[in-house]
């Protein structure tokens, strides 16, 4: 191989490596090592571009976010997600006023039904968004969950 | 109204209310400030009076954290101790199902005994070292996994007919009633005449209920909670010294409270925020 | 702490609860683990506690893969996870799940 050809194919490896985009060229079921950069990403808008290569999110009301209007505790608020939509490959959850604003991320197979559930930690009052890939395109539903503190709860 | 008569009924003078009294005086306040509260629903503390945060507690309950205290709680308690007993030979019905006999007073002693006092004592009879009452671990493990096994049991808590019993039952319902600390709170401020409201970002929950749910897994720092080290935590944050656990003042204060929760059913252990 | 798969006398740091209704498996996880964020301070110390969270989650159905989770710092101690698939009751579930510091653990249970 030249020696052309061998720098941008290492170029093309490093830079799949930090990013959930190198999942986007790769087959559904070979799953990328846990994405460090986009987990790090301080800002939203950046935090979703680094996971699908773009910012459009169409919002939708066949994804079902469920989500307390106040969370009783900043430390464990319940998170649930559930679509109409066919063939969904991931699910990611994002808290905007996070410190990072990805939470998690869940990758379906095709034998996954598109409803996940988890507990996140919120450190304030924020809009929470549910990401939902279906058929290539990406749609959200979003929440804003009001997160207290202070009083005697010890 | 209702409040002048609570006050003349807890602090006439001379005339002492017998528990009973006490205890119908304190469902009667509980019902006509919570019309919406089914009685038995007091176990469930806060969210028996507070729809939104019920909602998502009872989510949490799906598969609450404290399954893997109760795990982690049968072990210990199944373990022998170095000497081959186990706890099953320091209780009843070898440990199972007794919770909701705790506390009580021991006439032997003239004090009131209480759960994790009774397992310290049975780790002391058996030559081991007491565990703490503090900051979750074995203790508040196995106070866990026992409530765990007596869910559904009915509190039925009996003052014997004993000088020293009443005044223990009274020592309780006294720190219960007086203010303290900087703040000038007594428990009954925020879990009587308040109770329900908000006290900054918390909603105070009805006192009746408190005995029956714990020992508590509180989501905020993650780890179980004993009834003591809340009593403390209670007493730190109206800026008070707290009492150390299982010292008179907190049992005879789980004496009164556990008294006020007669007739509920034991559902520990629980999970708060 | 590295936790090896179900050694004997040692508890798995995984709860499993998974029950088939009209052919959707609805399987729900507790695992114990910190997931600490790295930003909290050692009172005594001053110092920052590490980061210590579990980061993967992996669940098989009978040996295939049905659900790959990443988790982040932001996700609750003692994490949580539900989900749904397409199986049978008698299915053998798998969890494995993996944290930044090279911890893992796994645990196996049977569709109800």
């Amino acid at each position: 191989m030249n020696r052309r050809k061998f720098i941008k194919k290492s170029l093309m490896t490093v830079a799949a490596l930090g990013t959930f985009s190198a999942l986007l060229i790769k087959p559904k079921r070979v799953y990328a090592a846990w994405p460090k950069a986009s987990f790090a990403i301080t800002d939203l808008s950046k935090s979703i571009n680094s996971v699908y290569g773009h910012n459009d999110l169409s919002e939708t009301t066949k994804v079902k976010l469920k989500a307390p209007d106040i969370a009783e505790s900043g430390a464990s608020v319940p998170i649930n997600v559930k679509t109409s939509l066919k063939n969904v490959e991931s699910i990611m959850l994002f808290v905007e006023n996070n410190p990072q604003p990805l939470s998690s991320g869940f990758m379906l197979s095709a034998k996954a039904k598109p409803i996940i559930g988890t507990r996140i930690k919120m450190g304030q009052t924020s809009k929470v968004i549910a990401a939902v890939k279906s058929n290539g395109k990406v749609y959200s539903a979003s929440k804003e969950v009001k997160v207290t503190i202070g009083g005697c709860g010890g | 109204m209702n409040k002048i008569f609570f006050i003349l009924l807890f602090f006439s003078l001379g005339i002492s209310a017998s528990p009973e009294e006490d205890l119908d005086v304190f469902r009667d306040h509980f019902k006509s400030r919570f019309p919406n509260t089914g009685f038995s629903d007091y176990k469930n503390g806060v969210y028996s009076v507070d729809p939104s945060s019920r909602e998502q507690w009872e989510s949490i309950e799906e598969f609450p954290p404290y399954e893997i205290n109760i795990e982690q709680g049968e072990e210990l308690f199944n373990a022998p101790f170095k000497n081959g007993n186990k706890y099953a030979s320091c209780f009843e019905n070898k440990g199972i199902g007794i919770r909701q006999n705790y506390p009580y007073f021991d006439e032997d002693t003239n004090q009131v005994m209480t759960l994790e006092l009774a397992i310290n004592k049975c780790r002391k009879k058996n030559g081991e070292k007491p565990l703490s009452y503090y900051k979750g671990g074995p203790m508040a493990d196995i106070s866990a996994y026992m409530a765990y096994t007596s869910r559904g049991n009915i509190i039925n808590i009996e003052i014997p007919d004993n000088e020293k019993a009443f005044e223990a039952y009274e020592d309780g319902k006294k720190l219960y009633f007086s203010k303290k600390g900087q703040l000038n709170f007594s428990c009954a401020d925020c879990h009587i005449w308040q109770s329900g409201t908000k006290l900054r970002a918390d909603i105070t929950s009805p006192g009746i209920g408190h005995s029956t749910h714990f020992p508590v897994y509180r989501s905020g720092i993650g780890r179980l909670v004993t009834l003591h080290e809340r009593f403390a935590g209670c007493l730190n944050r109206i800026r008070a010294k707290p009492y150390k656990a299982q010292k008179d003042e907190y049992r005879n204060l789980e004496y009164f409270i556990t008294y006020m929760s007669n007739g509920l059913e034991i559902n520990g252990p629980g999970y708060r925020k | 702490m590295v936790a090896e798969a179900n050694r004997e006398n040692i508890m798995s740091t995984i709860k499993i609860k998974a029950k088939e209704r009209k052919g959707s498996v609805t399987v729900r996880a507790l695992v114990t683990h910190p997931m600490e964020t790295g930003q909290r301070i050692n009172k005594k110390t001053g110092e920052k506690i590490p980061a210590h969270f579990v980061q993967e989650v992996t669940c098989k159905a009978n040996g295939e893969e049905v659900i790959n989770v990443y988790w982040g710092p932001a996700v609750s101690k003692n994490p949580y996870l539900t989900f749904v698939y397409e199986g049978s009751k008698g299915d053998t579930i798998e969890l494995s799940w993996l944290d930044n510091q090279g911890n893992r653990d796994s645990n196996k249970a049977t569709v109800k």
